[in-house]
């Protein structure tokens, strides 16, 4: 059975990308993976207080990325009876999705064009053309 | 509010009893004495035989533990310096620990409490004073010191306090009660007096050096770049010190944490700046660079006008070394603590790098562009951050710009850094609560404008004074675990040679 994975990110973007993972997997009877990356890099600066509170505070992102952001995704695809999985975790979005992807031998990746904010992808480049460059397996971009 | 409204009270008094005085100078007049007599008992001069000049009992006491150290852990500060760039860069770091405090990060924090005006201004009143030659002291002592910090910093994560709730707390208090309590019970007394001697230091040190040296520097170089004596800001020191502290309250006590991440984000793109255009300045110049190292070689053993000769210049490389780096202070042990990992000993090889940096490469840099360009040549009585300044500015005139900037930004983050420290220490004395953490906070923001009223010489004594003087019971502890150190670092050590650590690349 193979592996949809599909990254989101809060937005109404992420939500086009999983409705059209839904369409797919459907129609292929794969199985899905939703992905929700918290941007985060190890060599970013931080004050003192900062990491003293760090712990905690990751602790806190991941809690609420899976209550607030995974489950409500995930009720919404197993009420149409495809098997998924769920995963938030930290780091820089369009690599982790891409090792992600590599580790478990995913078919494609799913992602919404739009996602950051205007500025900052027009000089970086968004997650997806990020992905599209790097990705190891076929990207679908999502309007 | 309280110590607030006590401040305004103390101002006012001295406005009104001093008619014919500017505020900057009552305020200065208050303070000298105290500074004077701080200075007095931490600078004891030890009498040495032979030479007029004794060394003062406080750099004797970093320089013989740095000497110890580096020997007791066999060369560590050498040897260990490339496993410790794979541990910054990540390469020892599980992949499940991503989102938590990395070994960069905890690194980054430290440097930015210590990276600042001990650097720039520091090394400039070392030189004005020592000559070329006690950059030469400086940069030993910056090597010997990197083996004093991996020791604080392996203890300060080994003994730090984990609370339940995923917050951390740790530093020399915490190594000081209860790691001489673990290790030598018959001591447990004496441990819990080292910590509270420490916290009360440290909350010194908080003030003198964390904020007043700072402030003080900072408007010293505003000053500079609005026409020196002819500045219309001269005598409103205190005006520019109430301006910081209004910046500094909103960042601790307001809990604007914007401010403080843009600090934090630019703090080290200005030391990058700083360095790249030291470095700029000393390749144009690199014909100059064999004679300027000359100098500083010839200098050091044969100074020539420096007040106690030989040992006078030894002594005031190693103290500015020092009071740059801070190692044997404790200081960095309190920022370096909050790192996630299982094996202490990593943090203090990464925090070698912090004494590397901030001593060795950037102060070098200032010392050889300063001597390069010829700055000290009739530079009477500029010092401090000035002296840099000029020297900078001969060869871009733009430069004391930037440096303004730089200083401003150095000095905002290391108040923030240090009243951070402070603020540990006063809640290991008196217990965590917000209330308590308000009456430190408020009491910060005076201090503030103290610095910025008073000259460089009196702050500087007291500045000096109070850190320097959280060394004693620091290293005290230190002496009694080194060998809590040692055996982490022999099975550590072992591991690493013997392949067993995984890497993850």
């Amino acid at each position: 059975m193979s592996l949809y994975l599909v990254g989101i990110d809060g937005s109404a973007g992420g939500e086009r990308a999983l409705e059209a993972a839904i369409a797919m997997a459907g129609e292929s009877q794969s199985r899905l993976l939703l992905v929700y990356v918290i941007a985060w890099s190890p060599f970013s600066f931080s004050t003192p207080e900062e990491n003293a509170e760090r712990h905690r505070r990751r602790e806190e992102e991941l809690a609420i990325a899976h209550s607030k952001l995974l489950q409500p995704l995930l009720e919404k695809v197993q009420a149409q009876s495809i098997p998924v999985e769920g995963l938030a975790t930290h780091g820089h979005p369009a690599r982790k999705l891409a090792s992600l992807a590599e580790e478990h031998a995913a078919r494609m990746i799913i992602v919404a064009r739009s996602g950051d904010k205007p500025i900052k992808s027009r000089f970086f480049g968004g997650t997806a053309s990020a992905l599209t460059q790097s990705a190891g397996c076929p990207v679908l971009v999502v309007p | 509010m309280i110590s607030l409204r006590i401040a305004l009270a103390f101002c006012a008094t001295f406005i009104a009893s001093s008619a014919h005085a500017t505020l900057d100078e009552v305020i200065d007049r208050a303070i000298s004495p105290l500074s004077d007599a701080l200075s007095a008992a931490i600078f004891y001069e030890i009498p040495l035989p032979m030479v007029d000049q004794g060394v003062p009992f406080i750099v004797a006491w970093l320089v013989i533990a740095a000497v110890v150290f580096t020997l007791y852990f066999g060369f560590i500060n050498l040897r260990a310096m490339r496993h410790s760039f794979g541990l910054i860069r990540g390469r020892y770091t599980p992949p499940d620990a991503v989102g938590e405090v990395t070994h960069f990060q905890a690194l980054a924090t430290a440097l930015s409490g210590t990276v600042g005006l001990g650097n720039i201004a520091g090394v400039a009143i070392a030189v004005s004073l020592g000559g070329p030659g006690a950059t030469f002291w400086m940069i030993l002592a910056g090597l010997l010191s990197m083996s004093t910090k991996f020791a604080e910093c392996t203890l300060g994560v080994k003994y730090r306090n984990e609370y339940a709730d995923g917050t951390v707390s740790g530093g020399p208090m915490y190594y000081l009660s209860k790691g001489i309590a673990e290790q030598h019970p018959r001591l447990k007394p004496l441990g819990k007096i080292l910590a509270v001697v420490f916290a009360v230091f440290c909350i010194g040190g908080a003030i003198g050096a964390g904020t007043m040296f700072q402030t003080n520097q900072a408007f010293s170089q505003l000053l500079n770049v609005t026409g020196g004596e002819a500045s219309p800001l001269n005598g409103f020191g205190w005006l520019f010190g109430l301006g910081i502290a209004f910046l500094v309250g909103m960042v601790i006590i307001g809990g604007i944490k914007s401010i403080a991440r843009v600090t934090a984000k630019v703090v080290p793109t200005m030391a990058i700046v700083y360095v790249v255009a030291g470095l700029t300045i000393i390749l144009l110049n690199i014909d100059q660079v064999p004679a300027a190292v000359g100098a500083i070689l010839d200098g050091a053993f044969r100074p020539e006008g420096v007040a106690g000769g030989l040992i006078g210049v030894i002594i005031l490389g190693f103290r500015r070394a020092a009071f740059s780096n801070e190692a044997g202070v404790g200081s960095a042990a309190i920022a370096h603590s909050a790192v996630r990992t299982d094996r202490p000993v990593t943090e203090g090889l990464v925090a070698l790098y912090e004494p590397l940096i901030d001593t060795v490469v950037i102060c070098t840099i200032t010392a050889l562009v300063i001597i390069i360009t010829g700055s000290l040549v009739g530079a009477g009585d500029i010092e401090g951050v000035a002296l840099t300044s000029r020297a900078f500015e001969s060869a871009f005139s733009w430069f004391p710009y930037v440096l303004l900037v730089a200083v401003l930004l150095f000095a905002f983050s290391t108040t923030i850094a240090w009243s951070y420290y402070g603020l540990k220490s006063w809640t290991y004395l008196v217990g965590e609560g917000k209330t308590k953490e308000l009456i430190f906070k408020f009491s910060i923001l005076p201090a503030i404008v103290v610095g910025a009223s008073i000259n460089l010489t009196s702050v500087m004594d007291f500045a000096d004074g109070m850190i320097l003087a959280m060394a004693l019971p620091n290293l005290i502890g230190v002496y009694l675990l080194a060998p809590v150190v040692k055996k982490e670092l022999q099975s550590y050590w072992a591991d690493y040679k013997s392949g067993r650590l995984q890497t993850y690349d």
